[in-house]
Protein backbone atom coordinates (compact mmCIF):
# COMPACT_ATOMS: atom_id res chain seq x y z
CA UNK A 1 0.00 0.00 0.00
CA UNK A 2 1.16 3.65 -0.59
CA UNK A 3 -0.80 6.03 1.26
CA UNK A 4 -1.44 9.58 -0.43
CA UNK A 5 0.72 11.60 1.14
CA UNK A 6 -1.02 14.98 0.84
CA UNK A 7 -4.54 16.70 1.63
CA UNK A 8 -6.27 17.07 -1.51
CA UNK A 9 -8.57 20.05 0.08
CA UNK A 10 -5.35 21.82 0.66
CA UNK A 11 -4.00 22.29 -2.51
CA UNK A 12 -7.13 22.59 -4.70
CA UNK A 13 -7.28 26.32 -5.10
CA UNK A 14 -5.71 27.41 -8.24
CA UNK A 15 -2.14 28.74 -8.37
CA UNK A 16 -1.48 32.23 -8.30
CA UNK A 17 0.12 33.88 -11.21
CA UNK A 18 3.35 34.65 -9.38
CA UNK A 19 4.05 31.32 -7.83
CA UNK A 20 7.19 29.45 -9.11
CA UNK A 21 7.19 26.10 -9.59
CA UNK A 22 10.05 23.68 -10.30
CA UNK A 23 10.81 20.33 -10.63
CA UNK A 24 11.51 18.59 -6.72
CA UNK A 25 14.97 17.52 -5.84
CA UNK A 26 15.53 13.95 -7.37
CA UNK A 27 12.89 14.16 -10.36
CA UNK A 28 14.31 14.43 -13.93
CA UNK A 29 12.80 15.66 -17.03
CA UNK A 30 14.55 13.96 -20.15
CA UNK A 31 13.45 12.25 -23.99
CA UNK A 32 13.32 8.53 -24.61
CA UNK A 33 14.40 7.64 -28.22
CA UNK A 34 13.33 4.33 -27.57
CA UNK A 35 9.67 5.28 -26.46
CA UNK A 36 9.32 8.55 -28.79
CA UNK A 37 8.44 10.05 -25.59
CA UNK A 38 9.34 12.58 -23.50
CA UNK A 39 9.66 10.70 -19.95
CA UNK A 40 9.44 11.90 -16.25
CA UNK A 41 12.21 10.10 -14.23
CA UNK A 42 11.88 10.18 -10.32
CA UNK A 43 12.87 7.80 -7.32
CA UNK A 44 9.76 5.46 -7.63
CA UNK A 45 9.06 5.30 -11.35
CA UNK A 46 8.94 6.88 -14.70
CA UNK A 47 6.04 9.02 -16.07
CA UNK A 48 5.24 9.32 -19.75
CA UNK A 49 3.72 12.81 -19.69
CA UNK A 50 1.63 13.95 -23.00
CA UNK A 51 2.87 16.53 -25.27
CA UNK A 52 1.19 19.35 -23.62
CA UNK A 53 2.31 17.84 -20.29
CA UNK A 54 5.87 18.42 -21.13
CA UNK A 55 5.50 21.19 -22.25
CA UNK A 56 4.91 22.69 -19.20
CA UNK A 57 7.60 20.60 -17.36
CA UNK A 58 10.21 22.04 -19.74
CA UNK A 59 9.35 25.30 -18.92
CA UNK A 60 9.30 24.77 -14.86
CA UNK A 61 12.72 26.11 -14.46
CA UNK A 62 12.52 27.37 -10.86
CA UNK A 63 12.66 30.85 -12.00
CA UNK A 64 9.65 31.27 -14.18
CA UNK A 65 6.55 32.06 -12.74
CA UNK A 66 3.03 30.52 -13.52
CA UNK A 67 2.27 33.40 -15.75
CA UNK A 68 5.41 33.75 -17.96
CA UNK A 69 5.08 29.62 -18.26
CA UNK A 70 1.60 30.50 -19.69
CA UNK A 71 2.60 33.14 -21.95
CA UNK A 72 5.52 31.06 -22.72
CA UNK A 73 2.89 28.54 -23.73
CA UNK A 74 0.77 30.54 -26.07
CA UNK A 75 3.91 31.48 -28.31
CA UNK A 76 4.10 28.19 -29.12
CA UNK A 77 0.72 26.42 -28.85
CA UNK A 78 -2.85 27.36 -29.76
CA UNK A 79 -6.01 27.21 -27.28
CA UNK A 80 -3.98 27.97 -23.72
CA UNK A 81 -5.89 27.73 -21.01
CA UNK A 82 -4.26 29.44 -17.80
CA UNK A 83 -6.63 27.65 -15.48
CA UNK A 84 -5.85 24.22 -17.02
CA UNK A 85 -2.13 24.69 -16.76
CA UNK A 86 -2.83 25.13 -13.00
CA UNK A 87 -4.75 22.26 -12.97
CA UNK A 88 -1.76 20.46 -14.10
CA UNK A 89 0.64 21.87 -11.67
CA UNK A 90 -1.24 21.23 -9.03
CA UNK A 91 -1.69 17.49 -9.71
CA UNK A 92 1.95 17.35 -10.05
CA UNK A 93 2.56 19.23 -6.93
CA UNK A 94 0.24 16.79 -4.91
CA UNK A 95 1.99 14.09 -6.92
CA UNK A 96 5.68 14.94 -5.71
CA UNK A 97 7.12 15.54 -8.83
CA UNK A 98 6.45 19.67 -8.77
CA UNK A 99 7.30 21.93 -6.20
CA UNK A 100 6.18 25.59 -5.41
CA UNK A 101 9.28 27.63 -4.57
CA UNK A 102 8.33 31.31 -4.10
CA UNK A 103 4.93 31.44 -2.64
CA UNK A 104 2.49 34.59 -3.74
CA UNK A 105 3.21 36.66 -0.82
CA UNK A 106 7.06 36.63 -1.42
CA UNK A 107 7.91 34.17 0.73
CA UNK A 108 10.38 31.68 0.17
CA UNK A 109 10.00 28.16 1.14
CA UNK A 110 12.51 26.52 3.27
CA UNK A 111 13.02 23.06 2.31
CA UNK A 112 16.48 22.77 3.81
CA UNK B 1 5.59 -20.79 -23.43
CA UNK B 2 8.13 -19.53 -25.34
CA UNK B 3 6.48 -17.24 -27.50
CA UNK B 4 5.70 -13.44 -26.68
CA UNK B 5 2.21 -12.24 -25.54
CA UNK B 6 0.82 -9.71 -27.82
CA UNK B 7 1.49 -7.09 -25.57
CA UNK B 8 4.70 -7.50 -24.04
CA UNK B 9 6.03 -3.61 -23.73
CA UNK B 10 9.69 -2.51 -22.98
CA UNK B 11 10.72 -2.94 -19.40
CA UNK B 12 10.70 0.61 -17.72
CA UNK B 13 13.65 -0.53 -14.21
CA UNK B 14 16.03 -3.02 -14.08
CA UNK B 15 17.77 -4.25 -10.77
CA UNK B 16 21.04 -4.78 -10.86
CA UNK B 17 22.14 -7.07 -7.96
CA UNK B 18 25.32 -6.37 -8.67
CA UNK B 19 27.11 -8.47 -6.25
CA UNK B 20 25.87 -10.80 -2.83
CA UNK B 21 28.88 -9.65 -0.75
CA UNK B 22 27.36 -7.69 2.19
CA UNK B 23 29.13 -6.28 5.44
CA UNK B 24 26.02 -6.79 7.01
CA UNK B 25 24.22 -10.27 7.99
CA UNK B 26 20.62 -9.40 8.31
CA UNK B 27 18.42 -12.20 9.86
CA UNK B 28 15.79 -10.70 7.65
CA UNK B 29 17.48 -10.67 4.52
CA UNK B 30 15.49 -11.14 1.06
CA UNK B 31 18.74 -12.62 -0.84
CA UNK B 32 18.19 -16.10 -1.79
CA UNK B 33 20.11 -18.55 0.67
CA UNK B 34 22.14 -20.06 -1.98
CA UNK B 35 24.31 -16.73 -2.37
CA UNK B 36 26.35 -16.05 -5.53
CA UNK B 37 30.34 -16.35 -4.22
CA UNK B 38 32.83 -13.35 -5.47
CA UNK B 39 34.37 -15.75 -8.03
CA UNK B 40 31.27 -15.88 -9.84
CA UNK B 41 30.18 -12.11 -10.47
CA UNK B 42 30.14 -10.36 -13.69
CA UNK B 43 33.08 -8.40 -14.47
CA UNK B 44 32.75 -4.66 -14.96
CA UNK B 45 32.18 -4.42 -18.54
CA UNK B 46 29.92 -7.29 -18.36
CA UNK B 47 27.94 -5.01 -16.14
CA UNK B 48 28.22 -1.97 -18.80
CA UNK B 49 27.22 -4.28 -21.14
CA UNK B 50 23.95 -5.35 -19.37
CA UNK B 51 23.32 -1.40 -18.87
CA UNK B 52 24.10 -0.93 -22.46
CA UNK B 53 21.55 -3.65 -23.29
CA UNK B 54 18.94 -2.38 -21.09
CA UNK B 55 19.18 0.95 -21.82
CA UNK B 56 18.53 -0.20 -25.62
CA UNK B 57 15.32 -2.52 -24.40
CA UNK B 58 14.13 1.04 -22.86
CA UNK B 59 15.08 0.94 -19.37
CA UNK B 60 15.28 4.31 -18.08
CA UNK B 61 15.78 3.50 -14.13
CA UNK B 62 18.58 1.80 -12.94
CA UNK B 63 18.42 0.39 -9.18
CA UNK B 64 21.77 -0.64 -8.17
CA UNK B 65 21.19 -3.02 -5.15
CA UNK B 66 22.89 -6.22 -4.10
CA UNK B 67 23.83 -7.82 -1.47
CA UNK B 68 25.86 -4.12 -0.79
CA UNK B 69 26.62 -2.77 -3.81
CA UNK B 70 29.37 -0.75 -2.83
CA UNK B 71 31.33 -3.64 -1.91
CA UNK B 72 32.20 -3.37 -5.61
CA UNK B 73 35.26 -1.14 -6.26
CA UNK B 74 33.42 -0.45 -9.74
CA UNK B 75 30.34 1.07 -8.42
CA UNK B 76 31.39 4.78 -9.40
CA UNK B 77 32.14 3.54 -13.74
CA UNK B 78 28.59 1.59 -13.41
CA UNK B 79 26.86 4.60 -12.07
CA UNK B 80 28.96 6.53 -14.28
CA UNK B 81 27.72 4.43 -17.29
CA UNK B 82 24.33 4.16 -16.49
CA UNK B 83 24.25 7.76 -16.50
CA UNK B 84 25.61 8.32 -19.62
CA UNK B 85 23.04 6.21 -21.33
CA UNK B 86 20.29 8.77 -19.54
CA UNK B 87 19.35 6.10 -16.92
CA UNK B 88 18.19 7.32 -13.63
CA UNK B 89 20.13 6.05 -11.05
CA UNK B 90 19.51 5.13 -7.73
CA UNK B 91 21.64 3.36 -5.21
CA UNK B 92 20.21 0.75 -2.79
CA UNK B 93 22.71 0.83 0.10
CA UNK B 94 23.10 0.16 3.81
CA UNK B 95 25.08 3.00 3.83
CA UNK B 96 28.17 1.62 5.63
CA UNK B 97 30.82 2.44 3.27
CA UNK B 98 29.24 5.74 2.30
CA UNK B 99 31.85 8.66 3.54
CA UNK B 100 31.84 12.11 2.13
CA UNK B 101 34.56 10.84 0.15
CA UNK B 102 33.01 8.05 -1.52
CA UNK B 103 29.22 9.65 -1.79
CA UNK B 104 31.04 13.13 -3.70
CA UNK B 105 32.52 10.54 -6.35
CA UNK B 106 29.55 8.74 -6.96
CA UNK B 107 27.19 11.99 -7.39
CA UNK B 108 30.31 13.45 -9.72
CA UNK B 109 29.55 9.59 -11.98
CA UNK B 110 25.81 11.10 -11.89
CA UNK B 111 24.06 9.17 -9.36
CA UNK B 112 20.30 10.49 -8.48
CA UNK B 113 19.05 8.98 -5.59
CA UNK B 114 19.79 7.14 -2.37
CA UNK B 115 18.19 4.49 -0.58
CA UNK B 116 19.09 3.90 2.66
CA UNK B 117 18.25 1.08 5.09
CA UNK B 118 18.39 1.08 8.85
CA UNK B 119 16.80 -1.94 11.04
CA UNK B 120 15.64 -0.25 13.92
CA UNK B 121 15.10 3.29 15.97
CA UNK B 122 17.89 2.30 18.55
CA UNK B 123 21.58 1.64 17.61
CA UNK B 124 21.41 -1.98 20.09
CA UNK B 125 18.42 -3.58 18.46
CA UNK B 126 19.14 -2.45 14.47
CA UNK B 127 23.20 -3.76 15.39
CA UNK B 128 21.76 -6.90 16.65
CA UNK B 129 19.25 -7.83 13.71
CA UNK B 130 22.21 -6.61 11.50
CA UNK B 131 24.85 -8.72 13.10
CA UNK B 132 27.50 -5.74 13.13
CA UNK B 133 28.07 -2.49 14.23
CA UNK B 134 26.47 -0.46 11.83
CA UNK B 135 23.21 1.64 12.92
CA UNK B 136 25.57 4.64 13.74
CA UNK B 137 27.38 4.56 10.38
CA UNK B 138 24.32 4.81 8.73
CA UNK B 139 23.30 7.95 10.48
CA UNK B 140 26.28 9.50 9.40
CA UNK B 141 25.45 8.54 5.85
CA UNK B 142 22.37 9.69 5.88
CA UNK B 143 23.72 13.08 6.65
CA UNK B 144 26.40 12.69 4.35
CA UNK B 145 23.46 12.52 1.35
CA UNK B 146 21.97 15.54 2.77
CA UNK B 147 25.17 17.41 2.68
CA UNK B 148 25.18 16.45 -1.16
CA UNK B 149 21.40 17.22 -1.63
CA UNK B 150 20.58 14.20 -2.92
CA UNK B 151 17.13 12.46 -2.52
CA UNK B 152 16.68 10.43 0.64
CA UNK B 153 14.61 7.45 1.00
CA UNK B 154 15.07 5.62 3.92
CA UNK B 155 13.82 2.02 3.68
CA UNK B 156 13.34 -0.01 7.42
CA UNK B 157 12.23 -3.99 7.12
CA UNK B 158 9.47 -4.45 9.91
CA UNK B 159 9.11 -7.41 11.94
CA UNK B 160 8.60 -9.06 15.28
CA UNK B 161 11.60 -7.28 16.64
CA UNK B 162 11.00 -3.99 15.93
CA UNK B 163 7.10 -3.39 14.60
CA UNK B 164 6.51 -2.15 18.49
CA UNK B 165 9.21 0.99 17.60
CA UNK B 166 7.57 2.39 14.78
CA UNK B 167 6.80 5.31 15.91
CA UNK B 168 10.45 6.10 16.88
CA UNK B 169 11.35 5.00 13.61
CA UNK B 170 9.30 7.30 11.96
CA UNK B 171 11.08 10.50 14.40
CA UNK B 172 14.52 8.94 13.37
CA UNK B 173 14.12 9.30 9.36
CA UNK B 174 12.45 12.48 10.14
CA UNK B 175 15.29 13.82 12.03
CA UNK B 176 17.80 11.97 9.05
CA UNK B 177 15.98 13.98 6.68
CA UNK B 178 14.33 11.53 4.53
CA UNK B 179 11.94 12.49 2.02
CA UNK B 180 10.73 9.00 1.85
CA UNK B 181 10.25 6.37 4.34
CA UNK B 182 9.88 3.25 3.43
CA UNK B 183 8.44 0.68 5.89
CA UNK B 184 8.42 -2.83 4.51
CA UNK B 185 7.19 -5.90 6.79
CA UNK B 186 9.60 -8.85 5.89
CA UNK B 187 8.33 -10.44 2.87
CA UNK B 188 9.11 -13.70 3.30
CA UNK B 189 11.87 -14.79 1.17
CA UNK B 190 15.12 -16.37 1.30
CA UNK B 191 17.16 -15.54 4.72
CA UNK B 192 13.70 -14.14 5.74
CA UNK B 193 11.64 -17.63 4.93
CA UNK B 194 14.79 -19.49 6.60
CA UNK B 195 14.17 -17.12 9.84
CA UNK B 196 10.32 -16.64 9.37
CA UNK B 197 9.66 -17.82 13.04
CA UNK B 198 11.91 -15.24 14.67
CA UNK B 199 10.44 -12.27 12.47
CA UNK B 200 6.46 -12.85 11.64
CA UNK B 201 5.04 -10.53 13.80
CA UNK B 202 1.47 -10.52 15.86
CA UNK B 203 -1.85 -9.17 14.75
CA UNK B 204 -2.02 -7.03 17.87
CA UNK B 205 1.72 -5.58 16.75
CA UNK B 206 0.64 -4.95 12.86
CA UNK B 207 -3.10 -3.20 14.42
CA UNK B 208 -0.83 -0.70 16.81
CA UNK B 209 1.61 -0.07 14.01
CA UNK B 210 -1.31 0.67 11.35
CA UNK B 211 -2.41 3.08 14.21
CA UNK B 212 0.92 5.07 14.56
CA UNK B 213 1.56 4.96 10.52
CA UNK B 214 -1.49 6.17 9.59
CA UNK B 215 -1.23 9.52 12.33
CA UNK B 216 2.47 9.49 10.88
CA UNK B 217 1.13 9.82 7.44
CA UNK B 218 -1.37 12.49 8.27
CA UNK B 219 0.85 14.31 10.32
CA UNK B 220 3.77 14.45 7.98
CA UNK B 221 2.15 15.24 4.89
CA UNK B 222 3.97 17.52 2.30
CA UNK B 223 6.84 16.73 4.64
CA UNK B 224 8.05 13.24 4.28
CA UNK B 225 6.05 10.60 2.44
CA UNK B 226 5.36 7.21 3.65
CA UNK B 227 4.66 4.43 2.09
CA UNK B 228 4.08 0.95 4.03
CA UNK B 229 4.34 -1.91 2.76
CA UNK B 230 1.18 -4.60 4.72
CA UNK B 231 2.49 -8.01 6.24
CA UNK B 232 0.48 -9.97 3.64
CA UNK B 233 0.24 -13.28 5.74
CA UNK B 234 -2.19 -11.41 7.71
CA UNK B 235 -4.08 -10.01 4.77
CA UNK B 236 -6.77 -11.64 3.09
CA UNK B 237 -5.85 -10.86 -0.47
CA UNK B 238 -2.56 -11.61 -1.33
CA UNK B 239 -0.13 -8.39 -3.04
CA UNK B 240 -0.10 -8.06 -6.98
CA UNK B 241 2.82 -9.50 -8.71
CA UNK B 242 5.24 -6.49 -8.85
CA UNK B 243 3.28 -4.62 -11.58
CA UNK B 244 2.95 -7.94 -13.14
CA UNK B 245 5.65 -10.89 -13.81
CA UNK B 246 7.74 -9.87 -17.19
CA UNK B 247 6.13 -6.59 -17.46
CA UNK B 248 8.04 -3.28 -16.00
CA UNK B 249 11.09 -4.78 -14.37
CA UNK B 250 13.33 -7.03 -14.72
CA UNK B 251 16.46 -7.94 -12.44
CA UNK B 252 20.00 -9.35 -13.25
CA UNK B 253 21.45 -11.22 -10.41
CA UNK B 254 25.54 -11.13 -9.94
CA UNK B 255 26.07 -13.81 -11.53
CA UNK B 256 24.10 -12.76 -14.53
CA UNK B 257 21.11 -14.80 -14.53
CA UNK B 258 18.55 -12.67 -15.35
CA UNK B 259 15.20 -12.64 -13.36
CA UNK B 260 11.41 -11.11 -13.92
CA UNK B 261 11.45 -11.33 -9.87
CA UNK B 262 14.04 -10.98 -7.27
CA UNK B 263 12.89 -14.11 -5.93
CA UNK B 264 12.44 -16.36 -9.04
CA UNK B 265 15.58 -18.11 -8.24
CA UNK B 266 13.98 -19.79 -6.07
CA UNK B 267 11.54 -21.75 -8.70
CA UNK B 268 12.32 -24.97 -9.64
CA UNK B 269 11.59 -25.93 -13.26
CA UNK B 270 11.77 -22.01 -14.01
CA UNK B 271 14.58 -22.13 -16.83
CA UNK B 272 16.45 -18.92 -16.52
CA UNK B 273 18.56 -17.58 -18.51
CA UNK B 274 21.93 -15.84 -18.40
CA UNK B 275 23.34 -12.39 -20.38
CA UNK B 276 26.68 -14.39 -20.48
CA UNK B 277 24.93 -16.98 -23.00
CA UNK B 278 21.69 -14.90 -24.24
CA UNK B 279 21.09 -11.14 -25.44
CA UNK B 280 18.91 -9.18 -23.03
CA UNK B 281 16.44 -8.46 -25.13
CA UNK B 282 15.70 -12.35 -26.50
CA UNK B 283 15.55 -13.05 -23.03
CA UNK B 284 12.84 -10.35 -22.02
CA UNK B 285 10.81 -11.18 -25.16
CA UNK B 286 11.47 -14.63 -26.42
CA UNK B 287 12.63 -16.76 -23.06
CA UNK B 288 10.38 -19.28 -21.64
CA UNK B 289 11.18 -18.32 -18.43
CA UNK B 290 9.56 -14.34 -18.92
CA UNK B 291 7.09 -15.63 -20.73
CA UNK B 292 5.64 -18.08 -17.89
CA UNK B 293 3.63 -16.09 -16.22
CA UNK B 294 2.43 -13.84 -17.94
CA UNK B 295 -0.86 -12.18 -18.25
CA UNK B 296 -3.45 -14.37 -17.25
CA UNK B 297 -3.80 -16.98 -19.99
CA UNK B 298 -1.37 -19.44 -17.39
CA UNK B 299 -3.66 -18.90 -14.01
CA UNK B 300 -5.82 -21.15 -12.52
CA UNK B 301 -9.07 -21.61 -10.49
CA UNK B 302 -9.81 -19.75 -8.10
CA UNK B 303 -7.92 -16.77 -10.16
CA UNK B 304 -9.28 -17.72 -13.78
CA UNK B 305 -12.87 -16.96 -12.80
CA UNK B 306 -11.69 -13.88 -10.11
CA UNK B 307 -13.00 -10.69 -10.37
CA UNK B 308 -9.56 -9.43 -8.84
CA UNK B 309 -7.54 -10.90 -11.29
CA UNK B 310 -5.94 -8.00 -13.24
CA UNK B 311 -5.60 -6.56 -9.54
CA UNK B 312 -3.62 -8.65 -8.13
CA UNK B 313 -2.19 -10.88 -10.81
CA UNK B 314 -3.10 -13.74 -8.77
CA UNK B 315 -0.52 -12.75 -6.17
CA UNK B 316 3.58 -14.00 -5.77
CA UNK B 317 4.41 -16.65 -8.15
CA UNK B 318 7.49 -16.96 -5.72
CA UNK B 319 5.42 -17.43 -2.60
CA UNK B 320 2.96 -19.90 -4.49
CA UNK B 321 5.78 -22.33 -4.90
CA UNK B 322 7.71 -21.71 -1.99
CA UNK B 323 4.51 -22.47 0.50
CA UNK B 324 2.83 -24.60 -2.14
CA UNK B 325 5.28 -26.44 -4.55
CA UNK B 326 4.25 -25.12 -7.47
CA UNK B 327 4.58 -21.78 -9.12
CA UNK B 328 1.02 -21.12 -11.14
CA UNK B 329 -1.50 -21.67 -7.73
CA UNK B 330 -3.19 -19.36 -6.39
CA UNK B 331 -1.04 -17.78 -3.92
CA UNK B 332 -2.10 -19.54 -0.80
CA UNK B 333 -2.08 -15.86 1.37
CA UNK B 334 -5.55 -15.41 -0.50
CA UNK B 335 -8.41 -16.28 1.42
CA UNK B 336 -10.02 -18.16 -1.75
CA UNK B 337 -6.65 -20.39 -2.49
CA UNK B 338 -7.07 -24.01 -1.38
CA UNK B 339 -3.89 -23.55 0.54
CA UNK B 340 -4.81 -20.53 3.09
CA UNK B 341 -4.63 -23.16 5.87
CA UNK B 342 -0.67 -23.38 5.34
CA UNK B 343 -0.63 -19.67 5.57
CA UNK B 344 -2.95 -19.56 9.03
CA UNK B 345 -1.39 -22.74 10.33
CA UNK B 346 2.45 -20.53 10.13
CA UNK B 347 0.23 -17.63 11.89
CA UNK B 348 -1.20 -20.08 14.85
CA UNK B 349 2.14 -21.51 15.48
CA UNK B 350 4.43 -19.20 15.31
CA UNK B 351 3.26 -16.68 16.40
CA UNK B 352 2.35 -18.66 19.86
CA UNK B 353 5.90 -19.02 20.80
CA UNK B 354 8.52 -17.22 22.14
CA UNK B 355 10.32 -16.42 18.86
CA UNK B 356 13.77 -18.73 18.21
CA UNK B 357 16.93 -16.65 17.51
CA UNK B 358 17.17 -15.85 13.84
CA UNK B 359 20.33 -17.49 11.58
CA UNK B 360 22.20 -14.52 10.74
CA UNK B 361 23.09 -14.36 6.84
CA UNK B 362 26.06 -15.58 5.55
CA UNK B 363 28.12 -16.47 2.40
CA UNK B 364 29.17 -19.85 1.16
CA UNK B 365 32.31 -20.49 3.08
CA UNK B 366 35.15 -22.29 0.72
CA UNK B 367 37.29 -25.48 1.63
CA UNK B 368 40.12 -23.56 3.45
CA UNK B 369 37.28 -21.54 5.28
CA UNK B 370 37.35 -18.50 4.24
CA UNK B 371 34.57 -16.67 2.70
CA UNK B 372 34.98 -16.62 -0.70
C1 LIG C 1 18.36 -6.92 -0.26
S1 LIG C 1 18.67 -5.22 0.12
C2 LIG C 1 20.20 -4.87 -0.74
C3 LIG C 1 20.71 -3.45 -0.51
C4 LIG C 1 21.40 -3.14 0.81
N1 LIG C 1 22.24 -4.20 1.26
C5 LIG C 1 20.38 -2.79 1.88
O1 LIG C 1 20.07 -3.66 2.70
O2 LIG C 1 19.92 -1.67 1.89
C6 LIG C 1 17.48 -4.31 -0.84
C7 LIG C 1 16.34 -3.68 -0.05
O3 LIG C 1 15.45 -4.68 0.35
C8 LIG C 1 15.10 -4.52 1.70
N2 LIG C 1 14.81 -5.86 2.21
C9 LIG C 1 15.69 -6.82 2.53
N3 LIG C 1 15.06 -7.94 2.93
C10 LIG C 1 13.74 -7.70 2.85
C11 LIG C 1 12.56 -8.49 3.13
N4 LIG C 1 12.64 -9.74 3.56
N5 LIG C 1 11.35 -7.92 2.92
C12 LIG C 1 11.26 -6.64 2.47
N6 LIG C 1 12.32 -5.86 2.19
C13 LIG C 1 13.55 -6.38 2.37
C14 LIG C 1 16.30 -3.84 2.31
O4 LIG C 1 15.99 -3.11 3.48
C15 LIG C 1 16.75 -2.93 1.20
O5 LIG C 1 16.07 -1.70 1.23
S1 LIG D 1 19.33 -6.70 3.67
FE1 LIG D 1 21.08 -6.68 5.11
S2 LIG D 1 22.20 -8.62 4.73
FE2 LIG D 1 20.75 -8.30 3.01
S3 LIG D 1 21.97 -7.30 1.47
FE3 LIG D 1 20.98 -5.64 2.64
S4 LIG D 1 22.38 -5.11 4.31
FE4 LIG D 1 23.08 -7.05 3.42
S1 LIG E 1 -8.45 -15.92 -6.33
FE1 LIG E 1 -6.60 -15.23 -7.39
S2 LIG E 1 -7.24 -13.38 -8.50
FE2 LIG E 1 -8.84 -13.81 -6.95
S3 LIG E 1 -8.26 -12.56 -5.18
FE3 LIG E 1 -7.34 -14.61 -4.89
S4 LIG E 1 -5.29 -14.44 -5.77
FE4 LIG E 1 -6.47 -12.67 -6.52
Amino acid sequence: MTVPDSHPEKRAFPLPDTAVPRLRRGVRLSFDPTRDSYVLLYPEGVLLPNETAAAVLGRCDGGADVATIVASLARDFDGVDAAQVSDLLRRLERRRLVEIVERPDGTVRDDG
Amino acid sequence: MGEPGPSVGPPFGLLAELTHRCPLRCAYCSNPLQLVPASNELDTDQWRSVLDQARRLGVLQVHLSGGEPMARRDLPALVEHAHSLGCYVNLVTSGLSLTDGAAAELVAAGLDHVQLSIQDADTRGADAIAGARAHERKLAAAAVVRRLGLPLTVNVVLHRGNLDHVEAIVDLAERMGADRLELANTQFYGWALRNRAALLPTAAQLRAADVVVRDAVERLAGRMEISYVYSDYHERRPKPCMHGWGSRQLTVAPNGDVLPCPAASVIEGLDLENVRTRPLAEIWYESASFNAFRGTDWMREPCRSCAFREVDLGGCRCQAFLLTGDAANTDPVCQLSPHRAVVDRVLAEDVLLVPPPSVPRRMPVSRNGDAL
